[in-house]
């Protein structure tokens, strides 16, 4: 027998269910076409630097087409329509996105990096989640308890990020078609592939032409959807640098707003927790998706008399972390989704190194090609470090200790931010006390990074405003008579 | 510190409960993740033949023979006649009045005779009995001992009671190995689970075994998993190693590589090994070997074409 060590052999999903155009238009009025005066960029594979394919990037004509196509839709169909009617496109969008879950799996993985396993078992079957939720809601928009006779906002632009693709599409699609709205929504230039098989799906469920209009590009295109005249509601996630400058541009428009910003939240470890599923949420909290996410736990504040403990056992945990081949099976780490990404998760680590904490990463060999950051912890952090306060959006933890629950919640919430943060403990009036006390859209008792349609999520200060999901999420896409 | 926690029944109890919780959804979630690990190939193969290393090949019936424990251990010793490759058990678990038979029928094939003892599957019987089942056990042979613990002192708070008949097992066991079945099903929280597996590891347990096979559920994969992170806990705390033996309900190949991830993943290699991890079955072993025929040619072959027993 060869070796006593159990090594995984390659368990690689086939990319044979992926058919990748040499080159993409832009989404506009139902079809498929060739930029006006845009131009065309190339997104790679960020696991092997490989060009996947070419996509068009809209210029400012380019725009005001789909918005124009996108008002038409508005005005001619997509308001007047029932409800009812409404929500058996999206529940057939659902189905079809189950459907085509494998492809739209692998092709997310491709494009972003993530591990198979969380494309296949978190992104996809969430966003058609989103979908089936929402196709719910479409004709029972009378009883979300927002105000009377609710109806559609108007043309919604939306610019979402590259940490989920296609999830975060679904956030935003799947609430503004169930109120009545038409959408157009600008993807993250480094992940557009399944934002444009979700336009294949669109005609594939034949939503009427212009319901839903998608145009890649960089920032300038995010720009020009955002401050085009004929928006009337702007929603965005991602960065809270661009965040305040879409504020900014928006201000006075009257255009609604909603915006899902960046966060840094903490991850409570009190001193009775379930010490092996703590551990557990602490990975999944920091690195999930590579740590790409906003709400992210990457501050873990641990009480001081296990964290000794909780540190050690948490390190031992990551020696088992696999990273690699995003399409392998087995992967927990895929690569990091840019080279400009990876350059700043790598200054800020070194600015932990340089304000005196200690970095510990797990051993395991990067790839020679492709952008990786191997799973990092810093211990020795204080509130006055910078990766104690900034947003690394990376797989780099900061641990953090506190002696009584008071000093818990006075750090965590001292924070610019407010999106997300963990509770653990085995008391569950703890649990009431410190979710009441933190400043946070989201804490999660004993468990970290879990999400469903109907679950609010959105942020305070500068994680943004506004809450996508559930009830609440509703809100920013109808006009009432009491918001009127 | 372990030696204080043993000196009466409320510091027992004190330890016990001052073990860290285990979340329930939490463990169930684990295990679930691990349970999608995707083994092929080379993998697969080295991960079927461990797994029949690892089997503890079982009967425990009130109808067993001799003449079936017979041909359960020349199954043990030689578990696919087409295919001399194939490695043999672990070991063969039978009752305690059929150790001979088996002692007898596996002689120095190096397949270990495992006797179920102290009023299996109950353990409802006066401790003088179980010593008595214990000591008999161990003089037909057996090399080791898997023994139940007395659920009803440990679930109305006994548990000195549970250590104190444990040690004494151990004690009648001499040099056998013991293995101390928990029967989860029966204790069915988590924390009652990492309570009794270290109250088993206190009192001297060679092995922690989930079930004894009669009750339902038997092993599970989280119960598996608190289980191997207790024995893992248990060796940093007193530098002693605990081998895990899940038990009951084990039938597919692809459960068993299920199994074999856990450990991989929560303790690591010094416990992927038959000394310290065991699967008990009577069922798994042919899905074992049809397996790993279908690696070695691409093709399945029936059922009939694997040995009953």
């Amino acid at each position: 027998m060869a070796g006593k060590t159990f090594t995984y052999a390659p368990a690689p999903e086939s990319r044979a269910v992926v058919t990748l155009e040499p080159s993409y238009g832009l989404f506009v009025d139902g079809s498929f076409v060739d930029p006006v005066d845009g131009g065309v960029f190339a997104t790679v594979n960020p696991a092997d630097e490989q060009v996947l394919a070419q996509v068009s990037a809209a210029g400012a004509r380019d725009v005001d087409r789909a918005v124009s196509a996108a008002r038409a839709a508005y005005d001619g169909v997509w308001s007047r329509m029932p409800g009812a009617e409404r929500g058996k496109y999206l529940f057939r969008i659902a189905r079809i996105l189950q459907e085509r879950s494998r492809e739209l799996a692998v092709l997310e993985t491709l494009d972003n990096g993530k591990p198979i396993r969380e494309s296949r078992d978190v992104d996809v079957p969430l966003a058609a989640a989103h979908f089936f939720y929402h196709a719910g809601w479409a004709d029972k928009l009378e009883y979300a308890g927002l105000g009377p006779n609710p109806g559609p906002v108007g043309v919604v632009g939306q610019v979402i990020p590259w940490n989920f693709p296609l999830l975060m599409l679904a956030w935003k699609v799947a609430p503004a078609l169930a109120c009545g709205n038409t959408v157009v929504l600008k993807p993250a230039e480094t992940t557009p592939l399944s934002a444009l098989v979700f336009a294949d799906i669109c005609r594939q469920a034949d939503l009427p032409a212009g319901v839903v209009n998608i145009l890649t590009g960089a920032g300038e295109t995010g720009r020009l959807v955002v401050e085009h005249p004929g928006i009337d509601k702007v929603a965005f996630t991602g960065s809270t640098e661009v965040g305040r400058q879409i504020a900014r541009a928006v201000a006075g428009t009257g255009k609604r707003l909603t915006l899902e910003l960046g966060g840094k939240g903490a991850n409570i470890v009190f001193d009775d927790a379930p010490v092996d599923q703590a551990v557990e949420g602490i990975v999944n909290g920091i690195f999930f998706n590579q740590g790409h996410v906003c709400c992210a736990g990457s501050r873990l504040l641990v009480q001081e008399s296990v964290a000794d403990d909780v540190v050690d056992r948490l390190k031992r945990r990551l020696t088992t972390l696999r990273l690699g081949d995003p399409l392998d099976k087995n992967t927990d780490i895929g690569a990091i989704n840019s080279a400009e990404q990876l350059a700043r998760v790598r200054a800020l680590a070194d600015a932990g190194d340089e304000e005196g904490a200690d970095r510990w990463s797990a051993p395991c060999a990067l790839p020679d090609r492709g952008f990786w950051f191997p799973p990092t912890v810093f211990t020795g952090v204080s509130q006055a470090h910078r990766i104690a306060r900034e947003e690394i959006f990376g797989p780099v933890l900061s641990v953090l200790t506190f002696r009584t629950p008071e000093e818990a919640v006075e750090k965590a919430n001292n924070t610019p931010y407010g999106l997300s943060a963990g509770v653990w403990t085995e008391k569950g009036s703890r649990i009431l006390s410190m979710a009441a006390r933190l400043r946070a859209g989201v804490v999660w008792a004993n468990t970290f990074n879990r999400f469903d349609p109907a679950s609010p999520f959105g942020g305070y200060k500068e994680s943004g405003y506004g809450r996508e999901g559930g009830r609440h999420g509703l809100e920013a896409y109808l006009a009432t008579e009491a918001s009127a | 510190m372990l030696a204080d926690a043993t000196t009466s029944q409320a510091a027992l109890r004190r330890f016990l409960h001052g073990l860290p919780g285990v979340d329930q959804v939490g463990a169930d979630a684990r295990a679930a993740a691990l349970a999608t690990r995707s083994i092929k190939t080379d993998a697969k193969a080295f991960a079927l033949d461990l797994a029949i290393r690892m089997v503890d090949l079982t009967t425990l019936e009130g109808a067993d023979t001799p003449g079936k424990v017979r041909a359960l251990c020349a199954k043990a010793r030689r578990p696919d006649p087409a295919d001399p490759s194939a490695p043999p058990v672990a070991a063969v678990c039978v009752y305690d009045d059929l150790v001979e038979v088996a002692r007898a029928a596996l002689g120095s094939s190096g397949v270990k005779v495992a006797a179920v003892a102290t009023a299996f599957p109950s353990g409802r019987a006066l401790l003088d009995v179980k010593l008595a089942e214990t000591r008999d056990a161990v003089r037909a042979g057996a090399d080791e001992v898997d023994m139940v613990i007395d659920r009803g002192a440990f679930l109305s708070g006994r548990y000195l009671e549970v250590l104190e008949e444990v040690r004494a097992v151990k004690q009648a066991c001499g040099s056998v190995h013991l293995k101390v079945i928990l029967e989860t099903g029966e204790l069915q929280t988590y924390d009652n689970v990492r309570r009794a597996s270290w109250l088993a590891m206190m009192a001297g347990a060679d092995f922690i075994k989930t079930s004894t096979g009669k009750i339902s559920p038997a092993a599970t994969l989280p119960v598996t998993l608190v289980m191997l992170e207790a024995v893992r806990d248990f060796r940093d705390a007193t530098g002693r190693q605990v081998g895990v033996k899940a038990a009951g309900g084990i039938r597919a190949a692809k459960d068993a590589l299920r199994y074999l991830v856990v450990v991989n993943e929560t303790v690591g290699d010094d416990w992927l090994d038959p000394d310290w991890f065991r699967l008990g079955a009577s069922s798994l072993l042919n899905d074992l070997l049809m397996q790993r025929t279908k690696l070695a040619t691409g093709r399945y072959s029936g059922p009939d074409y694997f040995t009953l027993d």
